[in-house]
């Protein structure tokens, strides 16, 4: 190893891991809002973000639509069926058991992935190119355009979502509904409005995050599957951090690419499980989740 | 109609079945189960086979999830492990009866190592670890060549029984009816002693059946050891009826399909396990029949029947969990009681 040792790729494996860990870090905000605002784990994120990815391409490609119409068709699509889903399945289970719940987001998922592959069918698409391609070098380092600009815009929302909560009523009013929806709702919050919002939020955010990873890669069914991977991000980052779930991304990030580029895409992909595991063996709530402390 | 029903001595109140009447329901149900392989069809037979591994497998997982509150979204895994295992011993020539029991006991230890890190994880978490080693499970049946055959497969040769090899499905369906029988009946009898009141204590709140003085990481890895030695030997059986296996069919798929048939039949009975099996077995051949006759007028029927399978899958557990938290077994429950008195009392 010495001497002969690689050290640009090194620096391009990590700088591309870091960077792509910005869009693990936007698929986490997305389970995160709905953890901390219902205490809810969305499994059918990955299918919210596939739903965003296929509306977005219909809309763009099928109907040639120009791209802002396209985009703000895709998020009023992806938002009503988020708050159907909060209205008709989740409300409905408010107070059941942990694995009622549960089941029920992986039925939904099952339902929409399902739904999506009947109506669009297996195949791959071509999304159109909505970042800019041109690459950027850092020295000998070459870092690729759409890789970039995704991790910008990932750092953009998830910034703008952290100046919403701070200092909008609106934003403040959520904390509030999660945080004690018994007292919030006694000075006067209107805690059901708070939680469908949440999940219009993370819809939002999980359609987004489906339009960049379908046009960074291509898009299939498999994009359901990814966002499993991201779990591995909000164990480690902690169930209810939104700074814990930009850290762990960052870190996923670079681990899964490092991984993927000296040992191969086949390891790459149980990584994050691995993570998972070890996270979970070791510090169950993750580097900045709040410690539950469970009474009788 | 049944006037009353009296137990007057501690073992009949105990006993499984009290009544001469559910006993003699049941030797004809197992008289018919022995029965049938000779009468049915080919069609019908193979799918007995299937019904039968499902069975056991989802009564492991109800014995892990159901009774005991471990969510797992690795069943599938567990299963995976007991069929390697399976095809591996029977491969060099041990029998079948050998097999079985080894195959279990190499998911139970797969089993109770995922299980030791539950007594501090418990509900979302305890269900990502199990999801996570789901897939890596998967990614070990890939790459393990030597063993598993990668993603070609491997062969399990057909196993012999006193002289009698079993090739075909009829002579399978025999051997799984009897290992569900058996596993079904040990199921049965566990929840009625102090091991399986410790279960659902546990299941209803960790912390209280503690104070009560309920070792939880021996009765928590025991669920665990328990439900994965079903998966393991449903695995192994799986292996003997198929012949041949790969590392496609141990998939999330089918972790979730049991999670399915447990959470429709009703977590936490063995009737609604039985049923649950039974019904989710059959909806996928049912949609495959509707399919064959939806494809005389579009091609494209067939192209969407693995989709419209997971959509109903889908739909069933929401549907259930909605307005049928209970499971077909609290269906059965009412029927039954609306003609317990019929048509006495409306």
């Amino acid at each position: 190893m010495s001497g002969g040792f690689d050290w640009i790729a090194l620096v391009e494996f990590a700088a591309i891991g870091l960077l792509s860990g910005g869009l693990l870090a936007l698929i986490a905000l997305g389970f995160v809002l709905i953890y901390k605002g219902t205490g809810v784990i969305n499994f059918a994120m990955g299918e919210f973000m596939m739903l965003g990815a296929y509306f977005f391409y219909t809309a763009r490609v099928m109907w040639s639509l120009p791209d802002w119409l396209a985009l703000m068709l895709t998020f009023a699509g992806v938002a009503s069926c988020a708050a159907l889903v909060e209205r008709w399945l989740l409300r409905p289970l408010a107070g059941q058991s942990v694995i009622a719940v549960l089941m029920a987001t992986i039925g939904l998922a099952s339902a929409l992935h399902g739904a999506v592959d009947a109506i669009w069918g297996g195949q791959n698409y071509n999304m159109p190119q909505i970042l800019p391609r041109t690459p950027l070098l850092l020295g000998d380092v070459l870092v690729p355009g759409k890789v970039l600009w995704s991790f910008l815009l990932a750092a953009l929302v998830i910034g703008l979502f952290s100046v919403y909560f701070r200092r909008s009523r609106t934003g403040v009013a959520m904390r509030a509904a999660a945080s004690d929806p018994v007292t919030a709702y006694l000075m006067g919050i209107d805690v059901r409005a708070m939680q469908r919002l949440t999940w219009i939020y993370a819809g939002l955010v999980g359609a987004l995050a489906g339009i960049v990873v379908a046009s960074i890669t291509s898009l299939s069914p498999a994009l359901g599957t990814t966002a499993l991977g991201v779990l591995a991000v909000i164990i480690l980052g902690g169930l209810d951090s939104i700074v814990g779930a930009i850290v762990a991304g960052l870190i996923v990030g670079v681990l899964e690419s490092l991984t993927a580029g000296y040992l191969g895409g086949k390891v790459r992909d149980i990584v994050p499980y691995l993570v998972v595991l070890l996270i979970l063996l070791v510090r169950p709530y993750g580097l900045f989740g709040t410690r539950r402390i469970e009474r009788l | 109609m049944r006037i009353g029903d009296y137990r007057q001595t501690y073992e009949h109140d105990e006993s499984i079945w009290p009544t001469a009447v559910q006993r003699a329901w049941l030797a004809a149900l197992l008289l018919a189960l022995a029965l049938f392989p000779l009468v049915g069809g080919a069609y019908l037979v193979s799918l007995m086979c299937v019904l039968g591994i499902h069975l056991i497998a989802a009564t492991g997982l109800n014995i892990m999830t159901g009774y005991t509150g471990l969510i797992s979204l690795g069943h599938a895994a567990f299963m995976g492990v007991g069929c390697y295992t399976a095809a591996w011993l029977a491969q060099r020539g041990v029998p079948v009866f050998v097999v079985l029991p080894l195959a279990g006991a190499m998911a139970a230890a797969l089993g109770i190592v995922v299980g030791l890190p539950s007594l501090r994880i418990k509900g979302l978490y305890l269900a990502v670890a199990t999801l996570a080693l789901q897939f890596l499970m998967v990614f070990v049946f890939r790459e393990w060549e030597s063993v598993t055959g990668g993603v070609r497969g491997t062969n399990v040769p057909a196993a012999e029984f006193v002289g009698l090899t079993l090739n075909t499905d009829a002579r399978m369906a025999w051997l799984i009816m009897v290992c569900a029988a058996l596993l079904l009946l040990g199921a049965r009898n566990l929840m009625r002693t102090r091991v399986g009141r410790a279960f659902m204590a546990i299941r209803d709140k960790d912390i209280s059946a503690e104070v009560l003085g309920i070792n939880l990481l021996r009765y928590k890895l025991s669920a665990f050891a328990l439900g994965s030695f079903y998966a393991g030997v449903a695995g192994a059986l799986l292996g003997y009826f198929y012949r041949a296996m790969t590392p496609e069919y141990f998939t999330l798929q089918l972790s979730i399909f049991y999670l399915a048939a447990i959470i429709v039949g009703g977590l936490g009975s063995l009737l609604g396990t039985i049923l649950g099996s039974v019904f989710m077995t059959l909806v996928p051949e049912a949609l495959r029949a509707l399919v064959a006759v939806a494809a005389q007028y579009t091609p494209r029927a067939t192209e969407i029947l693995s989709p419209i399978q997971q959509v109903v899958f889908g739909v069933l557990i929401m549907g259930f969990l909605v307005f049928e938290p209970h499971g077909l077994q609290e269906i059965w429950r009412r029927v039954r009681r609306f003609f317990h008195l019929w048509p006495f009392r409306s």
